[in-house]
């Protein structure tokens, strides 16, 4: 029975149309493997009654002929959605207890098209973080661990989406929702051997997610591969009255243009992100991948997009700044924590709250918002870094005129040890070098797996579109994909 | 751009009502310095006439008219607050 969760979405979904399968075998084989998970760290809560009610009622929708894409198919759900009367934290304890009384239009999405949920998954606090080492719930382990002379090593699920990729990559859950502020989807889909897509700004709706940066947040998916990548993206997308960012555009038939032809398409390639002290791995992975696109007919052509340097620091006003506005909500007077102070009155109450409920990485990041933004420094940072983000958007507008997708790696790195980089903010946030910069341009780009290095552990390749053409994007990686074949699973060490 | 010393942080602190203890100030004042220090290359970039970006897709927000289209939910936004009392958010006392 164990190899029921094995199974790709795509599959499950034809045998579970075909009889041949039903939504509660495939759902028990599920709760039981997120119990097995739990030296995963993955799930925070799990929700197995409320899967078993909706893999029983998938299985009636499925005999009264109305399957659709996601029917019967169990997923998890990071922690950033609002679910009705269901845990509810962003990972941060200042919304402990929190149990929205609605439910977020993504998750909406899922259940209307027959979706199942096993729980809650783990993540960075807020969204905030590149190795899922901010939550209050402690550390995810990623499945995939380093293998050195001296044995095995844990190591980062990266982040923010840590509890997306682990539950994913580790056989506990079919696909998982995720977000992406700066690239939490693509780089813990590159850690973990995933493949993530986070599509056009505006492309989901945001209602119901817990807000980091709303200029830059967009719901997207993690899934084992792009066919079940580009089915669970169509379910979530489309416009909705609800989000006044969610763009009126009808949700094309994602599946459909997995085509596997790419012949005559320009695949861009930027120089700037040649950085110095990248390692030879991640080159060499990148060589191959443009190699492959070759091979499948695809004309490479050298793209330039002069303000990638300065995407990162931007990226660290903007997103500070939108953080430090959105967070101000969490004052203890109406949902989550609150600390008392007697006959103290409000304000201490505030600070006492806010210093005892936000986490290291969070309060940092709210001091660099409100300094950012505080009298005095407003253009010299703040309108300076719109500026900046009008020239990197620019800068990828220009590229589209040359070419159909950019190929890129998605991460410098491999996973790497937890401590690595926790003890310095600044070396932490360099891991979001090739991620950040279509964050800022919301434009759709995915993380493909491509191979391993010499420790074992996966390494990524990112596939970046144009504004609206997730298809294209999806079309690029379902090739890089074949050509990659890649086949290897984590050692299943944690059952 | 200004030095961050603990005077700034707490003044900050004060402004993101977080409350720092005096002893983290001078410790968080060395890692903002870092982070802007860093952060201060955006300054090479010539942004001279550029518009400064406030939304990515080439969209208008969308207008609707101004009419209720929910309501009557005080129980359902109460539900989660630490402490309420008469149908309202109750808080500590604010004026004497």
């Amino acid at each position: 029975m164990t190899d029921l969760n094995k199974l790709k979405i795509a599959e499950a979904r034809d045998l579970l149309g075909k009889g041949e399968l039903s939504s509660v075998e495939l759902t028990e084989a599920h709760i039981s493997a997120v119990e097995a998970s739990k030296p995963l760290n993955a799930y925070i809560e799990s929700t197995s009654e409320i899967a078993r009610t909706q893999a029983k009622s998938a299985d009636a929708q499925i005999k009264a002929g109305n399957q659709k894409g996601m029917t019967g198919i169990p997923v998890g759900i990071k922690d950033l959605f609002a679910t009705k009367g269901v845990h509810t934290q962003a990972c941060s304890k200042i919304l402990d207890g929190f149990k929205p009384e609605y439910e977020s239009t993504v998750t909406q999405n899922l259940w209307d098209d027959g979706a199942v949920m096993l729980g809650k998954l783990n993540m960075d606090e807020f969204a905030m973080g590149s190795s899922n080492e901010t939550s209050f719930y402690g550390n995810v382990l990623n499945p995939w661990r380093l293998k050195t002379a001296a044995g095995e090593k844990d190591t980062v699920p990266g982040g923010s989406s840590g509890g997306s990729v682990s539950a994913v990559a580790g056989f506990a859950a079919m696909g998982a929702t995720a977000s992406d502020t700066g690239g939490s989807i693509r780089q813990p889909a590159a850690f973990t051997g995933t493949f993530g897509i986070k599509p056009t700004y505006g492309r989901c709706s945001r209602f119901g997610m817990v807000a980091f940066a709303s200029s830059l947040d967009q719901a997207g998916v993690i899934t084992r591969d792009v066919r079940d990548g580009a089915i669970m993206l169509e379910s979530i997308s489309g416009f909705d009255p609800k989000d006044s960012t969610s763009a009126k555009l009808d949700v094309p038939n994602f599946e459909a243009a997995l085509t596997g032809d790419i012949k005559g398409l320009k695949v861009g390639i930027p120089a700037e992100y040649r950085l110095e002290g990248t390692p030879q791995e991640i080159l060499d992975i990148w060589d191959k991948g443009i190699q492959w696109m070759k091979e499948a007919g695809a004309e490479i052509v050298e793209i330039s997009l002069p303000h990638t340097k300065y995407a990162l620091p931007t990226y660290y006003i903007v997103a500070p700044a939108e953080a430090s506005s959105n967070l101000a909500r969490y004052d203890g007077v109406r949902y989550g924590l609150r600390e008392t102070v007697d006959g103290d009155g409000l304000i201490p109450m505030y600070e006492e709250t806010r210093a005892a409920g936000f986490g290291e990485e969070v309060q940092r990041r709210i001091m660099i918002g409100t300094y950012v933004l505080s009298a005095g420094y407003y253009d010299a940072y703040y309108l300076k870094a719109q500026r900046v983000r009008q020239l990197i958007s620019r800068d990828f507008k220009e590229a589209f005129e040359k070419c159909d997708v950019i190929l890129t790696p998605t991460a410098p790195s491999a996973a790497f040890e937890f401590g690595a980089k926790s003890d310095d903010p600044l070396a932490m946030y360099l891991n979001d070098v090739f991620t950040v910069p279509a964050s800022l341009a919301g434009i759709p780009g995915s993380s493909v797996p491509a191979g391993l290095d010499k420790d074992g552990l996966p390494l990524g390749l990112q596939i970046l579109g144009k504004a609206w053409d997730e298809e294209t994007v999806l079309k690029v990686s379902h090739v890089l994909e074949m050509a990659a074949a890649f086949t290897h699973q984590p050692s299943e060490w944690w059952r | 751009m200004s030095e961050i010393d603990k005077a700034t942080v707490a003044k900050i602190a004060r402004l993101s009502r977080i409350k720092i203890d005096e002893e983290k100030q001078a410790a968080l004042a060395g890692e903002l310095n870092n982070i802007l220090g860093w952060i201060e290359q955006l300054e090479e970039v010539d942004t001279d006439g550029i518009e400064p970006m406030a939304s990515v897709v080439d969209t208008k927000l969308k207008w609707r008219t101004d009419v209720i289209t929910d309501g009557d939910k005080q129980e359902s936004v109460l539900k989660n607050a630490p402490k309420a009392e008469y149908g309202f958010f109750a808080v500590p006392k604010v004026i004497e």
